[in-house]
């Protein structure tokens, strides 16, 4: 396609103009994705708590979150007079924004992907570790108390999960001996018995797995650890002071964030675009279908911790954080490298 | 001319935030203005092919030392007229320093030129194959194992002394052990007792 372009425009016009498009071609499926995977989760906790969920507005209630939208866009937009208007405004772009970039390195498929750079996962953990200023910026602009303490809380959370992530990542970093996505997926062909396609079946990663799932819940501030916004608490936390297509951009930044992290599981975890069993008829379904089925997955999960959990206290959270996981995973990765190294995975890969 | 482009774009905007930290006036708006300079540096690094430099220092950096600024600086409350007013006394002081700085930089700038080891490995060929990340980690963890290790040591040492010097024990704190809260039944933790009419219960924590 980026040939086709450069014939037609010439060399680097035609590269720019294939990029765009390229661009436009993952960024819109995905933030449609973000906007129906707002129904997805407002129907799985309806379902969990016996309620009908949203069912007025459209067939299923398909429709409700292009409604939500329509509506927060006609809202005014109100800024705070005490507030330090540029930061203000830039916050809630700048969460949406790298919600956004996150998905250059995502392969959709085998050779699907618009970037493939061997740094891979560790853009997508600078991504992620950047996404703490969207919250800690509004939360300060917005001059005000619980925005102030919801902002606060996020980036002591963020912070403290983001050490933990990194080591589950080396984990997986280790196995697949490579930062690049697509090897991180390909690497997971057969890996089990030359059968299955999932790192998750393999007991040594299997507890990373699952602190992997529980470091993204409180990664995206999602429940039980969604205490940056504890309505019970800070009225809505760092989002408080914002209305109309700024607080629009807050809430489409985070569910691509938690869409982000599902997909990142279901790379890291569940075998990517491969299928989850080795056989050959099941590669006739589309690597993306299979992607897309992981995703889904991984965020009815989301949902269903969201439905059943309460919320957990502020030091019980930073307790986990720092002394439950980063001890565990820091050992993990020492334990992992060990074996990697006297089972003889190295021999033969690299130098 | 499009990576010239880039590198004028990326290094003159490093500049301008650099400028912009000293010169802001809130100093949480300093911080932000530090972490833009960073990501342009991070940039930079993208722009000579050193893309492990580049994500390392976003994530080190930009995700972890510029929040613990920001988080440290939104919550002091500094007073920055009261600061901003004894700046003129020490602006002699500070232009010196700057000078002397200069100085030096230019000195070394004029009158450095590569050992002959360097030369001869710029001259090398490159190996085939060798992404910046296995390149870097193989000279690290063979070549310069000691260098590393001695600087873990020195990091580690850094962190006890903060913690030693920071952490208070005080008396009298009341602290939950989820262990034990996690192993109370109601076997342990219920009692039922009938006392005589203004007789009190033995408990742990005193007669009742």
């Amino acid at each position: 396609m980026v040939g086709y372009f450069q014939n037609l425009f010439g060399e680097g016009f035609g590269w720019f103009v294939a990029h765009i498009l390229l661009v436009l071609a993952i960024a819109l499926p995905v933030m449609a994705l973000m906007a129906m995977s707002t129904w997805v989760d407002r129907k799985v906790w309806a379902v969990m708590q016996l309620r009908k969920g949203p069912n007025v507005v459209g067939a299923f209630g398909l429709a409700q979150p292009f409604a939500d939208g329509i509506k927060l866009f006609l809202k005014e937009t109100i800024i705070p007079s005490g507030a330090s208007r540029a930061v203000f405004l830039i916050a809630p772009m700048i969460s949406f924004v790298l919600a956004l970039v996150a998905w250059a390195v995502i392969p959709f498929d085998a050779g699907l992907v618009l970037a493939d750079i061997n740094v891979g996962l560790l853009y997508l953990f600078a991504v992620s570790s950047l996404g703490v200023y969207g919250i800690i910026m509004s939360g300060w602009a917005s001059n005000s108390r619980y925005p102030f303490l919801g902002g606060l809380r996020s980036a002591a959370q963020m912070v403290s999960y983001e050490v933990s992530i990194g080591f589950i990542l080396i984990c997986v970093v280790l196995y697949a001996s490579s930062f690049n996505l697509t090897d991180i997926v390909e690497s997971q062909k057969g890996a089990i018995f030359g059968m299955f396609n999932l790192n998750i079946l393999n007991p040594l990663l299997l507890p990373m797995a699952v602190m992997f799932f529980i470091s993204a819940l409180a990664e995206t501030n999602r429940p039980p650890f969604d205490l940056p916004e504890a309505e019970a608490e800070l009225v809505a936390g760092y989002q408080t002071e914002y209305s109309s297509m700024a607080f629009a951009l807050l809430m489409l930044g985070e569910y691509m964030n938690i869409i982000l992290m599902c997909a990142l599981a279901s790379i890291l975890f569940l075998g990517g675009y491969l299928p989850p069993i080795e056989w050959a008829p099941l590669y006739a379904v589309p690597g993306i279908v299979w992607l897309f089925l992981k995703v889904l997955f991984v965020f009815f999960l989301f949902a269903w911790v969201k439905a059943s959990v309460p919320r957990y206290r502020y030091d019980q959270l930073m307790r986990l954080g720092w002394k439950v996981f980063l001890p565990i995973s820091l050992f993990w990765v020492a334990f992992v490298s060990g074996w990697l190294v006297f089972s003889g995975h190295f021999h033969g890969s690299g130098t | 001319m499009t990576q010239a482009f880039i590198f004028y774009l990326l290094a003159g905007v490093t500049v301008v935030s650099g400028l912009m930290v000293i010169s802001a006036r809130n100093p949480v708006h300093s911080v932000l203005w530090l972490i833009l300079a960073f990501v342009n540096a991070a940039g930079l690094f993208l722009v000579i092919g050193a893309e492990f430099l580049a994500m390392l220092l976003i994530i080190v950096y930009v995700g972890a030392v510029a929040v613990l600024f920001l988080f440290v600086v939104m919550m002091l409350d500094v007073d920055f007229a009261r600061l901003r007013s004894g700046a003129a006394r020490y602006l002699p002081v500070g232009v010196l320093l700057g000078a002397i700085l200069m100085v030096e930089m230019l000195l070394l700038a004029g009158a450095w030129s590569s050992g002959a080891i360097a030369e001869g490995a710029r001259a090398a060929p490159r190996p085939e194959g060798l992404t910046n990340i296995q390149a870097i980690g193989t000279i690290l963890y063979t070549d310069y194992v000691f260098v590393f290790q001695a600087a873990g040591m020195i990091l580690l040492t850094a962190m006890i002394g903060a913690i030693v010097l920071t952490h208070r024990e005080r008396a009298g704190v009341k602290r939950q052990d989820p262990a034990r809260q996690a192993a109370r039944t109601p076997e342990k933790a219920v009692v039922l007792e009938r006392p005589l009419v203004g007789a009190g219960v033995e408990t742990d924590g005193g007669v009742r």
